[in-house]
């Protein structure tokens, strides 16, 4: 559509043979950069090095510091970081992210693509069930953590008493065991549908044909899923796999809306330890422990990368 | 990286098109089952908000049962008005609006201008430094940059929504530039310099002939600025210092106390709060969804 209108409109221009005031500019490889690409480009560059980088490097500086937000400060070297790994508030949120963002990463990544294969066949109501699906994309995490905080301490447990499941008759966000499971569940409510999308856009990438010819053979629908949809979009389950990794490890809004951390620290995510550093007075602390998270997040954003670079099509 | 194949003009339209056929293809034989297991599912998706317009509608007295299905009766309007005028609904909707608006032609107008000097120099080793230069704060949460981020506003008398917005279009540059660079690498050449040869300036030429050829790219990278930028609570929370600038999602966390049992007022309040970006989205849900489905197989 739009490569059309990009032909005839250089047609039209280029066809009238206007007096060739200077040479056509076809690439100046040696010439000098044309200063406007530096208006464009160096405003960005600046603010971007003053909002990210800045604060980046100054974060890595303060973690060699005893610094606690403001005043004088002195270096500490590798102290913090000595201190971290045997801090067992720390350890515990590294655990309780990590163990979280796995369930979530499992748990989307399922029903994602159960409601990808579903939305790719021939079903009814197509557009107005994608439409729906998509919706938990465009409300804030916060918000919806608040509506579902109102469902799991009262729904949930009214009607556990009404239908006798004594396991929930008291609200799970109130049992330190428990509470990270409201957590996986409404990050997974939230984290769908782009997981989803994803997989729509892999399905549509298997030709139809394949699963003909399978169906002529003789193959179940379950044999279809398991020996032609998964290898062909297992690039796509990579991809979502990482993101959905990456994303879900710095979980925090939907913790703030639906326990705060609690009961007691059970539920506190790596986030929420490394916002407590203003509060607490542990400024440069935790730095260190921002560096640390950093790392953990690059790991995961290169492998990421050498992956994206290996699948071309996507 | 994201290869320019992937980002053919007109990618969107195609995505929209392609997923169609088959749906056009197999009329005669709906599969009715998946049909229903699916609206079943949809339910789960539904159920939150059910609970949150029955519950806003509902009266003082019937909210404090805290029974989330029961149809509201009578229909109360009261959670309304008690939440616009205690949670200051106006001006947190202002504050939001602004700092969206503001991240979203700021992302489109930076991103579209870096991406374009870098793609008509990519032969250049600087520019494509720069590039990937943009691209490091993909891996960068905000956790890991938020203590450090406050001090600096606060240094710079940033510590406010216009700061907000500034580090929303900080953050989204990685992303948008990616997605324009790749597109404007497809677009050939000769159309900026037919338009050149006819005597426009290379601002000229980029502002006229390419900046509208992105469009597509535009929305999709407009979306996603939209959606982050309306709906993020840590970057205001953490940044804004005043609370009376605060944002929408922030403002319903602030009330929380003074919310308590008046659940009609808490989520008359959530409602208001979520119903811009519902309404923005199912009235233009098409092209968002083509839009998002462009922006997440990135």
């Amino acid at each position: 559509m739009t490569t059309s209108t990009i032909k005839t409109s250089t047609d039209a221009t280029a066809s009238p043979p206007q007096a060739p005031a200077e040479p056509p500019p076809r690439r100046q490889r040696t010439r000098r950069v044309e200063r406007v690409y530096l208006w464009f480009l160096l405003p960005v560059l600046v603010l971007f090095t003053l909002a990210i980088t800045t604060p980046a490097l100054m974060g890595i500086f303060y973690s060699f510091t005893d610094s606690v937000g403001f005043g004088e400060f002195e270096f500490v070297g590798l102290n913090n970081y000595l201190v971290m790994f045997s801090d067992p508030a720390i350890l515990s949120a590294y655990g309780f992210t990590i163990g979280v963002a796995l369930s979530t990463v499992i748990l989307v990544n399922v029903v994602a693509l159960a409601l990808a294969i579903g939305l790719t066949s021939r079903i009814r109501a197509k557009t107005a069930l994608r439409t729906i699906f998509v919706l938990p994309m465009v409300v804030s995490g916060i918000i919806i953590a608040f509506v579902f905080q109102f469902i799991f301490a009262n729904t949930v447990p009214a009607a556990a008493q009404a239908l006798q499941v004594g396991v929930l008759e008291e609200s799970i966000l109130a049992n330190p065991n428990l509470a990270w499971i409201s957590i996986v569940l409404v990050t997974t409510w939230q984290a769908v549908p782009q997981a989803m999308l994803i997989y729509i856009a892999g399905l549509m990438t298997v030709p139809r044909d394949v699963y003909e010819a399978s169906a002529i053979d003789g193959a179940s629908p379950l044999k279809q899923l398991r020996s032609i949809t998964l290898p062909l979009i297992s690039g796509f389950i990579l991809i979502n796999v990482i993101i959905g990794f990456k994303d879900f490890l710095s979980t925090y809004e939907i913790i703030v809306g639906l326990t705060d951390g609690g009961p007691g620290t059970a539920t506190r995510s790596v986030a929420m330890t490394i916002f407590s550093g203003f509060e607490d007075g542990d400024y440069a602390y935790q730095m260190a422990n921002s560096t640390i998270f950093f790392l953990i997040t690059l790991t995961i954003a290169l492998i990421q990368l050498r992956i994206t670079r290996g699948n071309a099509r996507i | 990286m994201t290869l320019p194949t992937t980002t053919i003009p007109g990618g969107a339209a195609s995505t929209t098109s392609r997923s169609q056929r088959p749906a056009a293809r197999g009329s005669g034989q709906q599969r009715w089952g998946t049909t229903v297991i699916l609206i079943l599912c949809a339910a789960t998706v539904i159920l939150p908000f059910y609970v949150t317009i029955s519950m806003a509608l509902k009266s003082g007295e019937q909210a404090v049962e805290g029974e989330a299905f029961a149809l509201p009766s009578p229909v109360s309007m009261e959670g309304f008005t008690t939440a616009w005028a205690l949670t200051d609904f106006p001006r947190a909707f202002t504050i939001s609006l602004l700092i969206t608006v503001v991240t979203v032609v700021g992302t489109i107008i930076l991103s579209a201008m870096a991406s374009y000097a870098i793609s008509r120099n990519w032969e250049r080793r600087a520019f494509r430094w720069a590039f990937y230069y943009l691209l490091g704060a993909m891996f960068l949460p905000f956790p890991v940059l938020a203590l450090s981020q406050v001090k600096l506003t606060g240094m710079v008398e940033l510590a406010n929504p216009l700061g907000v917005a500034l580090l929303h279009i900080m953050f989204q540059l990685s992303f948008s530039t990616l997605l324009f660079t790749a597109f404007l690498r497809s677009l050939p050449g000769e159309l900026e310099e037919s338009a050149r040869i006819d005597g426009a300036s290379t601002a000229g030429a980029f502002w006229r002939i390419v900046f509208p050829l992105l469009a597509p790219m535009s929305a999709t990278v407009g979306i996603f600025a939209f959606l982050k930028s309306w709906n993020d609570f840590m970057m205001p929370s953490m940044i804004i210092a005043d609370p009376s600038l605060q944002t929408l999602p922030v403002v319903q966390e602030m009330f929380q106390t003074q919310f308590s049992n008046n659940y009609h007022v808490a989520f008359a309040s959530y409602l208001m709060a979520m119903a811009p970006a519902i309404i923005a989205y199912v009235i233009s849900q098409r092209w968002v969804l083509s839009g998002l489905t462009q922006g997440a197989v990135k």
